[in-house]
């Protein structure tokens, strides 16, 4: 501390989020919970994204893509969501250990 | 603008709120909880992002992911009943398999985060940036911005089509798997 606020301390932030939402994504049985995650994971991905556009000087580039990447994460929630509410009304359950129609 | 004393003080506060949040989402056992503290959590990183001097993100995330993600969530958590006694554990990694895993992943990261001597530019004056992003958009990044529209529009199409209701399928609700249905379905047509 003293320094200010460098380039490290965003990205420790960032491996923080990412590691909240790996332990999610693995212990989760409820598909939605593991969805989440994922959201987690990719606001970690984003803060890292902006970090190095500040601290590195190509500004925009960085802010795009952290734009396309919450723009894709509009689409797979959407999709993941609607493909959890089709197994629940199939299966009446969305616990992902429960769905195992397909394994062999 | 970052070397301030201020500026400390609002970057500690905002991460402590984020990560917060973030660990009520990823070790609360209700269901529910989480998806509230997901707000919470996506709020703190929208506060990050206007500390890094990216507006238009900042309000790309509170209009999409906030308003737009999480309510989502929300219906979803609603609409499926009987959700909240699903267990935390999992079989197949229980939470000392994830703990373990994800602090070794961790310490790996941390490792090659502290160690790498990162190329830093001089320090930018700060702007509004949107004519800057909206440049971008349409100059450099038309193309994928085009093909976002596709994505996007594909995206709807497929959960219409996906959470459609088939009329005929919800008459036997009882019947526990699709493959089941399918067979009652070949009985009806046959009787």
């Amino acid at each position: 501390m003293g320094g200010g606020i460098t380039l490290d301390h965003f990205l420790v932030l960032g491996l923080i989020l990412f590691l909240l939402g790996s332990y999610c994504v693995l212990t989760r049985r409820n598909a939605i919970g593991i969805l989440m995650g994922i959201e987690l994971i990719l606001n970690a991905a984003n803060i890292n994204y902006l970090a190095f556009a500040y601290f590195g000087g190509a500004r925009y580039d960085g802010q795009i893509f952290a734009i396309f990447v919450i723009m894709l994460a509009a689409a797979e929630a959407v999709i993941g969501l609607a493909v959890i509410l089709a197994i629940y009304q199939n299966l009446r359950t969305i616990d992902v250990d429960a769905t195992e129609t397909l394994s062999g | 603008m970052l070397n301030s004393l201020a500026a400390e003080i609002i970057f500690y506060f905002v991460a402590a709120i984020t990560v917060g949040f973030a660990a009520l989402v990823a070790f609360s056992r209700n269901i529910v909880y989480s998806a509230f503290a997901l707000v919470g959590a996506l709020m703190g990183v929208a506060g990050i992002y206007i500390l890094l001097a990216a507006d238009f993100v900042a309000m790309v995330q509170v209009l999409l992911y906030v308003g737009g993600i999480v309510v989502l969530t929300i219906f979803a958590v609603m609409l499926t009943q009987g959700i909240g006694d699903v267990a935390v554990s999992n079989r197949a990694a229980g939470p000392v398999a994830g703990l373990a895993v994800t602090a070794l992943a961790g310490a790996v990261m941390l490792y090659a985060t502290i160690r790498t001597p990162w190329h830093l530019a001089p320090a930018i004056n700060i702007s509004a940036t949107t004519y800057g992003v909206g440049n971008a958009f349409l100059g450099a990044y038309v193309l994928p911005f085009e093909i976002a529209s596709l994505v996007l529009l594909a995206a709807l199409v497929g959960a219409v089509v996906i959470s459609r209701q088939d009329p005929v399928s919800r008459e036997d609700s009882t019947v526990p798997t699709a493959g089941k249905s399918a067979e009652a379905l070949v009985e009806k047509a046959e009787s």
